[in-house]
Formats: C-alpha cells, sequence, structure tokens
C-alpha cells in the first residue's frame, strides 16, 4: 500500500523484502568508532562570540516541551509565554522554535503564542508507547492537527521495527504523514533508547526518512536512555546521505537529557561538523527539552554582564 | 565548509609552562654546560619563535654521561625492584600532575595541536610509567625465568614527533628492569626531555640514573657507538636504523630499532563507512602525519571508492589548521623547516608523476612551517608516494578489487610497521589480519596505543617491541 | 673360493648433495671439496682419512636456496602448529630409524667414538621430539591477550619472521646443527642452512631425513661448503629476513652483521655453547619471531542503551 516518496529510492519501498534488503544494506556502524567520534566533537572549546552565536541558536531551536499527566491548561499557558518571550528582562533573547504538548493541550498551547513565531507541536499516535491499533493513533493525529498543531511529533511502533516487520512501521508513518496533511510536519520519534543498537538507529532513519519524515527525532524524553550525541551524530550523518542521495533535506531533533547549555552546544558542533550550516537553523535542528533554557538564558546573561547568574534571575515554568 | 558558526579562537594558556632562556645538559643530576660550550636554539615551528638556548653534547658529554650511568647502575640495579617501582609511580603522579605544563611545552615545541598534547601524548606518558612501575618488581614472573638480569647503561636516541611519549617509551622500561640510561632527544624538540631532567630531581631518582643529552645525529651517533653502553634503543627513519645496525654489530650491544613505515589502511566495501572516514583521518592527519605507524596508504575497494572518497573529502574540508595552542585546532605545524621541505619535494614529485593532488581550501599561517592536509589519487604501487614515507599530511590512495589483491598491495613494501582493516565480517578481518606483514593491526580503528600493548615492526620497520611484557625483554639479559 | 671369500666388499661410496627446494641437486658451480675424518691424532699426524667430496656450494646456490625457502614459507607458516608439530615428530621417527647411519657419520665427522657419537644422535632426534611438542604452544607462552584501558580487544601473536639463514655451528655438526634449526622451522620460517665447513655430511644426510618426512620441499634447504663464501650472500640478501650467526667466528659474524643491516636483518649473534646436550630454553625460536598486535573496537555491553 505504501505511497513512498517520489525519490531516487522510491522502489525500495515496493515490498518488506526490497525494504528490509536496503535497510541491511546500510553501512554499519562501529560504536567505538562513533562515539569517539562524538566525545571528540565534544571537547571542541566554543568561547566568547562563538559561544553567544550558539547559545541564542540554541534557545531558537528549542522545543520548549511539557508532557505530564499533571499538565493543566494554565502551565502551557505560562511554557507558551516563556517560549516567546524566554527572557523577560531582556527582549534580545530570540523566542524558541516551538512549545511542544499533548493534543489535548494544542488549543491551548496555541492561543498563548498566538502572533508569535513559536510553533505548536504535539505528540501523538499514543505517545509515547505507541502501543494502540492504527486507527486510534491516526484520530490522536488528525485532533491535534485540527486543533491547530503546527507540528506532529509521532512514536514508531518499537515492536514491529524489533520485530522486522519494517513495512508495518514504514506504512503507519505513512499513514500518519498522511493525516498531518500540509498543515502539519512531522516528526518521527525512534526511541533510540529502545531500538539499542546503532545499526538499528541507522535503519530507523532511513525507514523515517523513505516513509515522508520532515524531521527524525531520537526520543520521547520517558526512557533511561534519550538522545546522546552519538545517536544524533548518527542520525545527521543518515540525513546527509539521505540528501545527498535524494535531494530532500530532513530535520533532526535530539529530545531528552540535554540539560545543560555545554550539552546543547556539544550538540550544535556535531551539526557544524557533520551537516554545516543548513542545517544550523530551527527549520532543521531542534532540542526537546524543558529545562535547558533556563541554562541557555542563565548563560546568555552570565555573557552579557560577565558574573554568573542564578536560578532566581530566570523564570520557573 | 564554511559555516555561520564561526569557532572564537580559544588558546589554551601558555603561562602555565615557564621555559627558561637556556638549558644545559642534565648529566649525573645536575644541569651542566656542553665541554665544548656548544648551544643550539629550539623553536616553536609554529611561529619560528626562538623558545630557548639548548647545550649541545659532544663526545666528551657523552663519556662523562655514560661514566655516570654506568655509575648509577650498580646501586640502581640492586635496589630491591619494589623500590625501583615507587620511584616509577612517583613519576608518573609527576607527569599527571605537571601534565598541562608539559602538554603547553610540547606544543610550542613540537607544533602539534593542544588537543593532541592534552588528549593522547601526556596521559600515554603517564600511563606508560604507571605500567612499567607495576612491572620493577614481578621481573620474575615475566617469562624470562627467575631473576632476569638488567643489561647495564641503555643508551636511548628519541624522534621528534612524539618526544616525551617516545621518552617515556623508552626510559620506563629500562629504569623498571634495572638500567641506567642516557637518552639523546631530537635537535629539534629537547625541551620536554629537559622537563623531564626535572621530574626526576623531583622525584628524588638518585644521581645518574637518567642522563639526558640534547644533541644533533653527531650525538647520538657518538652515544650508540660508545664501547659501555650496552644497550642501544632507536626510534627514528630507517636509515639512521640501519646505521645504527652497522655501529653496532660485532659488539653485544643488545639493540631494538623503532622505524619507519607506509602503513596501509583497508577499506572493504562492507566497512562501516563513517567511522572508515574517521580511522582513515585519524589514521593520516593525526600529528600532521608525522607518525611511523601513520595510514598513509589507503586500499579502497572499488566498489565503494567514490562514496569513500566524497566522504573523505568532505571531513577533511571541516579540518582546522592553525595556532596548535587553540583547543579547536586539529593540523598543527609541521615539526621543522627540513621536513616541511621533504614534504613538499615528496609531494611535488607524485605529483609529476602522474598522480592527483588534492586539498581542502585551506588558508596556511604566513609565518612557521605549515602544510595542507593532501590526497593523492590515482596512484598505483609504482609512485614514489606509495612507496616512499613522507612523514606528513599526504594519503596516497590506491584501489583494489579483492580481498587477496588488498593484501598483496598492502604487503608490497619494506616496510612492516601498522596497517588497518575496515570490514563489518568479522572472518574477513581476522584472515586478513593474519596474512598482513605488520606488527600493529587495527580493525575498525587506527592509532590507538596502550602502554600494554606491545608495539613494533616487520621487516625494514625495525625490530624488538615496546610495550607490554614483551617490552621488558628489550632491556632484560635474555 | 676361499679367496674370493676373504676379499673384502668394495662398499658403495655415496654421493653427497645439496638439499634445495625439497630436490638434491649438486652445485651448480660443479665444484665439490674433500670432507675427512676428525681425529685430533689423525689431524696432527696429517693422516685424515677421505670421507666423501662434498658440494662447493657457490652465491648461486645460496640464491637458489633462498628462492625455494621463500616459495615455502606460505605453505609452512600457513599450515596448522598441530600438524608442524607432527612433521618435526616424524622427522624424529626417521631419524631413530637410521640412527646407525647417523651415528657413523657423526663418529667420523667429529672424531668420536661409536658410544659418543651414538649420544649425540640420541639426543638430536630427542631434540626433534622437544621442538614437534613446541609448535602448538608456544604463542600460548608469548602471546595473549593485553589489557589495553579502553574498549578494544588486544591480542598479540608470534609469527615466523620469514626465511631465515642459518649458520650451523662449526663443531657440533648434528646435535648442534639440528638445535638451531629446529626452532626455526618449529615456528614456521623456512630456512637455508649452512652446515659445518669441516664436517657437513651429517647435515647433508639429514636432508634424505626430510624429505622423508613429510617436511615439504623448500622448507628447509641445506648447502655445504665455505662459510663465509655462502653467508656473505645471504647476509645481503634482501629477501632474507634474519640470520643465525652460529657457526660464524667473531670476524666474520661482525662483517655478516653489518651486511645484514642493510634490509634489518633480525640477527642471532654467536653465542659461546659449552654443551649443546643441554637443554635449549625458548630464545631460539623467540629470536626468529615477530610479535603482531591485533585491535578491535569491542564496544560495551548494555551500556548507555546503544553501544554496539
Amino acid at each position: 500500500m505504501s505511497t513512498a516518496a517520489p525519490h531516487a529510492l522510491a522502489d525500495v519501498t515496493a515490498s518488506d523484502s526490497t525494504l528490509r534488503r536496503f535497510l541491511h544494506g546500510l553501512p554499519g556502524v562501529d560504536a567505538v568508532g562513533l562515539e569517539a567520534r562524538a566525545a571528540s566533537l565534544g571537547t571542541r572549546s566554543i568561547k566568547t562570540t562563538a559561544k553567544a552565536y550558539a547559545i541564542d541558536l540554541a534557545i531558537s531551536m528549542v522545543d520548549l516541551t511539557t508532557l505530564e499527566g499533571a499538565d493543566t491548561p494554565g502551565k502551557v499557558r505560562a511554557l507558551g509565554a516563556k517560549a516567546v518571550r524566554p527572557d523577560p528582562t531582556d527582549r534580545t533573547a530570540p523566542a524558541t522554535a516551538a512549545v511542544c504538548v499533548y493534543p489535548d493541550m494544542v488549543a491551548t498551547a496555541k492561543a498563548a503564542v498566538a502572533g508569535s513565531p513559536v510553533k505548536v507541536a504535539s505528540v501523538a499516535t499514543a505517545f509515547p508507547a505507541g502501543r494502540a491499533p492504527l486507527a486510534v493513533k491516526l484520530a490522536d493525529v488528525r485532533e491535534a492537527v485540527a486543533a491547530g498543531a503546527d507540528e506532529i511529533d509521532m512514536v514508531i511502533d518499537r515492536g514491529a521495527f524489533l520485530a522486522g516487520d519494517y513495512l508495518k512501521v514504514h506504512d503507519e508513518i505513512v499513514a500518519v504523514k498522511e493525516a498531518c496533511g500540509t498543515a502539519a510536519r512531522l516528526k518521527v520519534i525512534f526511541e533510540t533508547g529502545e531500538l539499542s543498537t546503532y545499526d538499528n538507529i541507522r535503519r530507523a532513519s532511513w525507514l523515517g526518512m523513505l516513509a515522508g519524515a520532515d524531521f527524525i527525532k531520537t526520543s520521547t524524553g520517558k526512557v533511561a536512555v534519550n538522545a546522546t550525541p552519538a545517536n544524533t551524530l548518527l542520525m545527521l550523518e543518515a540525513v546527509r546521505d539521505f540528501r545527498a542521495q535524494t535531494g530532500v533535506q530532513i530535520g533532526v531533533k535530539p529530545a531528552g537529557g540535554i540539560r545543560t547549555t555545554k550539552d546543547a552546544i556539544k550538540f550544535l558542533v556535531v551539526v557544524n561538523e557533520t551537516v554545516g550550516e543548513d542545517w544550523l537553523d530551527n527549520h532543521w535542528f531542534r532540542f526537546g527539552a524543558s529545562s535547558l533554557l533556563n541554562d541557555l538564558l542563565m548563560q546568555r546573561q552570565k555573557l552579557a554582564t560577565g558574573r554568573y547568574s542564578g536560578p532566581d534571575y530566570v523564570t520557573v515554568d | 565548509m564554511a559555516s555561520a558558526f564561526e569557532y572564537a579562537p580559544a588558546p589554551e594558556s601558555r603561562a602555565i609552562v615557564d621555559i627558561a632562556p637556556s638549558y644545559g645538559l642534565f648529566i649525573d643530576g645536575e644541569f651542566t654546560e656542553a665541554a665544548d660550550g656548544r648551544v643550539f636554539k629550539t623553536v616553536s615551528p609554529a611561529s619560528e619563535e626562538v623558545l630557548s638556548e639548548i647545550a649541545q653534547a659532544g663526545e666528551a658529554d657523552v663519556d662523562r654521561a655514560v661514566l655516570a650511568a654506568r655509575k648509577a647502575f650498580e646501586k640502581w640495579s640492586a635496589l630491591p625492584g619494589a623500590e625501583r617501582a615507587k620511584y616509577l609511580f612517583r613519576i608518573a603522579r609527576i607527569v599527571q600532575e605537571r601534565s598541562r605544563e608539559l602538554a603547553v611545552l610540547e606544543t610550542l615545541d613540537n607544533g602539534k595541536p593542544i588537543k593532541e598534547t592534552r588528549d593522547a601524548d601526556l596521559p600515554l606518558v603517564a600511563a606508560h610509567f604507571f605500567y612499567y612501575a607495576g612491572w620493577a618488581d614481578k621481573l620474575d614472573h615475566a617469562g624470562f625465568g627467575a631473576n632476569p638480569r638488567p643489561l647495564g647503561v641503555a643508551g636511548q636516541v628519541i624522534p621528534w614527533n612524539f618526544p616525551l611519549l617516545m621518552l617515556a617509551w623508552k626510559i620506563a622500561p629500562a629504569l623498571a628492569t634495572g638500567n641506567t640510561v642516557v637518552l639523546k632527544p631530537a635537535e629539534t624538540t629537547p625541551l620536554s626531555a629537559l622537563f623531564f631532567a626535572d621530574i626526576c630531581r623531583q622525584a628524588g631518582l638518585p644521581k645518574g640514573v637518567v642522563n639526558i643529552l640534547p644533541g644533533y645525529g653527531d650525538t647520538g651517533a657518538a652515544l650508540v657507538a660508545h664501547p659501555d653502553v650496552n644497550k642501544v634503543a632507536f626510534t627514528g627513519s630507517t636509515a639512521v636504523g640501519k646505521e645504527i645496525a652497522k655501529t653496532v654489530a660485532g659488539s653485544r650491544k643488545k639493540l631494538t630499532l623503532e622505524l619507519g613505515g607506509k602503513g596501509a589502511n583497508i577499506v572493504f566495501d562492507d566497512a562501516p563507512i563513517d567511522q572508515a572516514v574517521e580511522g582513515i583521518v585519524n589514521g593520516i592527519f593525526f600529528n600532521q602525519g608525522q607518525v611511523c605507524c601513520a595510514g598513509s596508504r589507503l586500499l579502497v575497494q572499488e566498489s565503494v571508492q567514490d562514496e569513500l572518497l566524497d566522504s573523505l573529502k568532505r571531513r577533511l574540508s571541516t579540518l582546522r589548521l592553525g595556532d596548535p595552542l587553540d583547543k579547536n585546532t586539529d593540523i598543527g605545524a609541521i615539526n621543522s623547516e627540513e621536513q616541511l621541505t621533504r614534504i613538499t619535494s615528496l609531494v611535488e614529485r607524485g605529483e609529476s608523476e602522474g598522480a592527483e593532488r588534492w586539498s581542502p581550501a585551506c588558508e596556511l599561517p604566513s609565518a612557521g612551517y605549515w602544510f595542507a592536509p593532501t590526497l593523492f589519487t590515482n596512484v598505483t604501487q609504482a609512485h614514489t608516494v606509495a612507496r616512499d614515507e613522507i612523514f606528513g599530511p599526504v594519503l596516497s590512495v590506491l584501489t583494489f578489487r579483492t580481498p587477496d589483491e588488498a593484501v598483496a598491495k598492502a604487503n608490497n613494501t619494506p616496510y612492516g610497521l601498522s596497517a588497518g582493516i575496515w570490514t563489518e565480517k568479522g572472518s574477513r578481518i581476522l584472515a586478513v589480519a593474519n596474512k598482513l606483514r605488520a606488527g600493529v593491526v587495527w580493525s575498525n580503528t587506527f592509532n590507538k596505543f596502550d602502554p600494554a600493548s606491545p608495539f613494533g615492526g616487520y621487516k625494514e620497520s625495525g625490530f624488538g617491541r615496546e610495550g607490554g611484557r614483551h617490552g621488558l625483554e628489550a632491556y632484560l639479559d635474555v | 673360493m676361499s679367496d674370493k671369500s676373504e676379499q673384502q666388499r668394495l662398499s658403495v661410496f655415496k654421493t653427497y648433495k645439496l638439499y634445495v627446494g625439497g630436490k638434491f641437486p649438486r652445485s651448480e658451480s660443479g665444484r665439490v671439496y674433500e670432507v675427512t675424518t676428525r681425529t685430533s691424532a689423525a689431524g696432527a699426524a696429517g693422516k685424515d682419512k677421505w670421507l666423501a667430496n662434498a658440494p662447493l656450494s657457490s652465491r648461486k646456490d645460496a640464491r637458489d636456496a633462498v628462492v625455494a625457502a621463500r616459495k615455502a614459507f606460505g605453505g609452512w607458516s600457513g599450515a596448522t602448529a598441530y600438524n608442524r608439530g607432527q612433521i618435526l615428530y616424524r622427522v624424529a621417527e626417521m631419524l631413530e630409524g637410521r640412527k646407525s647411519q647417523f651415528v657413523h657419520e657423526v663418529a667420523d665427522a667429529e672424531g668420536l667414538s661409536k658410544s659418543k657419537a651414538a649420544a649425540q644422535v640420541e639426543a638430536t632426534i630427542d631434540r626433534w621430539v622437544w621442538y614437534a611438542g613446541w609448535t602448538d604452544k608456544i604463542a600460548q607462552v608469548v602471546g595473549g591477550p593485553n589489557p589495553v584501558a579502553g574498549p578494544y580487544f588486544n591480542i598479540s601473536s608470534p609469527e615466523p619472521t620469514g626465511v631465515v639463514a642459518v649458520l650451523a655451528p662449526q663443531e657440533s655438526s648434528f646435535l648442534g646443527l639440528v638445535s638451531v634449526l629446529a626452532p626455526v622451522i618449529a615456528t614456521g620460517n623456512t630456512a637455508v642452512v649452512i652446515a659445518s665447513e669441516r664436517s657437513p655430511l651429517p647435515a647433508l644426510s639429514l636432508g634424505e631425513v626430510l624429505a622423508t618426512s613429510d617436511v615439504p620441499g623448500g622448507v628447509v634447504n641445506v648447502l655445504s661448503g665455505r662459510t663465509a663464501e655462502i653467508a656473505a650472500p645471504l647476509a645481503a640478501h634482501q629477501d632474507v629476513n634474519a640470520i643465525d650467526l652460529a657457526g660464524a667466528d667473531d670476524v666474520l659474524a661482525k662483517e655478516l652483521e653489518i651486511a645484514a643491516a642493510d634490509n634489518l636483518k633480525r640477527v642471532l649473534r654467536p653465542q659461546p655453547v659449552d654443551d649443546w646436550s643441554a637443554m635449549p630454553g625458548t630464545d631460539r625460536m623467540t629470536a626468529f619471531l615477530e610479535t603482531k598486535t591485533v585491535w578491535h573496537p569491542t564496544g560495551s555491553l548494555g551500556a548507555s542503551g546503544s553501544s554496539y
């Protein structure tokens, strides 16, 4: 049933076996080498003007997220306000890229960021487990889109992926993409911590891109291991190679576990030296995070004033 | 890859190291002038700034130093191994404590990036002393029979590419086994060895156990020829290694040589390509390619040649060449004008022989000795750049069709130091590793070093092993 | 009739030939030299008894032997250690069966009594047995995994150096010869051996034993003649990887070591040996072994979620 993207690799998704052959024919990943490369990029020393640039860029890439059972309209409105104006004392601080909420909070969030460039992203497809019938997942997506979501963060069916049922995973992404229509960009979450191996992460990346993902995203933030420099590097290599083969550019979103400016800058260095400036823009790279933003703001204040800031000088959400 | 994300300069502070305007020879625990008063200057290859003026040892100084080492040998070799061990542990710890200072010093004198001296050279130096310290009181269990004896005075000559690390590789096993040493650092990089003399002082090492004689080739020649030297260890060029082998011929001096190489880095079509690219880059651009075990020949399977070269060129474009003290520098300065001349002339030869030269856009600083990362494609086994050790940031790319052809080409050299294999197929790794005539084979990695891992070459890359239990043999009368 | 029976039977002389590439050629030079008995009394009286004419090898014979040794190296070094052990043991078996011949030859060669010569030959047979057992053990003794500080499997293994030129000891024509030859081939090297100049016959006869012991042709090549004349081209030969100078005097040893430096041959200098029957250690094996160290990433199972 698949309706693959119209590019050089269209044949790949023609059948279960062609898809499997393609994914298993991708170059392997040597874990130690990958991690060593990520670690070595992590030793870059980003100072002064470069740091100021990186901090503002990072702020502009944050998908400011709240995904709690305890979320209320009040909480979401506060989040929206913070996304639009992260530092009430300094209007030069850029807005974040988006706020990221559950589907039932989309309308509230949309209202909170109205008139700003901040997008509303909604997780969907029975986030975070994804264990629901397809019809339920699609309904979830349609509700969110109808409520005004600009972006949909879906989770893949990790069970199907690990069982080797790649075409099922693919077709589900295609269906969700259809449900998004032209109104919403689709981010596909792999939950890399559950895929467990780097080879799987590379295969999932290609699977997601072949199925029409606009973004590939590491994690839900709900499992033990979320975004790491290594798995993000690997996914950046995938979008780089995918563009080289198809001409289609795909975004990348590491999510979960990125809490400090230092961490965020490491990720930006990985972006800079793996795919370059084409991805150094919040249209193509995002951080799924919540507490990160305050640390970025404190570091920003420090750069501006020369003294270390403290948690009382940034807002709690 | 020009980018909006320009890294601001991030220089490591030079203030941490205090270089004296002049240094003497270190003989019998004292700094002393050369008998004939000769001195030479050591410069920073990144700026051509004179760093210090160094006493230049002559034959009379070699005599003095060997005599001091001989005198010290009796007591040092008679010390219980556990006591010798503690001196070496002290040295290891002091190296760790002073590692930032030593890293900055090494970067200044050698020209290699601070990233490397900080993250590779210095940690390995400390680890090497720590490793051999532990052997000093366990030699009975090393597989050389009960109570193996030291040889006596070791004359050691080291190169400029890893000055302090090569010193550690020489001195740590020598002292652990009860020998005393006279060491000649390279003329372009004497400073870290002289700082090491100060570490010996801080560690309370008995006088004469370690003697440091800066100088040129003639100093080294006098040292290896000295009749009262019992052991000669040399790391450097194959040409000099052959001369030394001739010099010690007919004597009882035990000889180990760690010489040149022309390592093949073999990439099969099922390689983990992204990691292979990193391995290739690390293999030939680590330390500006001034590494005896560099993977200076890339052997790539024809079916992935285009893909691999595209990735490699893209990756080379991200290398940052410049101030070695900048923490973000990937490629530092070439160590000396002489070496730069050699690299330049070999590269010109490669071009004139018809190989295709490529370098990323790369601005070279105006002062100092610099060479841009360089690739040669359309290279065959017959090209000079595929046969001669260039000892610079220059990679020759050759292709192959089958594993047999890869092995045949890899082995088709008088050298035999290192090789790399990139494939996801385990049996292929084992089969190819087995057939390669090289002392170190890195599979799905490259340029990894560890004090526990024996290092050394086949064929004209020298003989003897440094590191591990194997490294003890060179300093024991066995 | 009685006259005839009393007349001694005329014995059949053996034509001693080189052993190269599994064949028994004469010297390409066509030269031979006279080999005589060796007793101090006879020597002093100038009355050494003629034993045979041995081939007087030339530099071309040396070259041919190196070609044969190189050709044999791949197969021999690639054979399983167990297989090499069986073949070396087979040499001992074959020698045991031809013991009396060798006792006779060693007695003549070295001027020994029958019983002393027998002791030499028995020690020689036992030496083959000793090295036969070593073939599949030396790698475990001198190699193994190294505990490097990182996510890598790292293992060192000994590998044969290649083609080894062996100058057999001059005095001990058979036990000495085997004591230097067996360790070289036990570990997978191939050898070009220069027999004792004065007493080459046991060495040449050994070739006949090797040829019938499943030792592949070219693994051992035996040359007789003037040691200095044959050794010089071997020491300088660029396709020889190592040289054992056991049979060289100090002056020759120095010359050869200098020549050997041209391609950085591994050189085992002559060492005084009082008693070749003493138990050998592993030194003569390790002198012609290279250590190869292989690294491979391991990853770290289970750590950080995705690691291998």
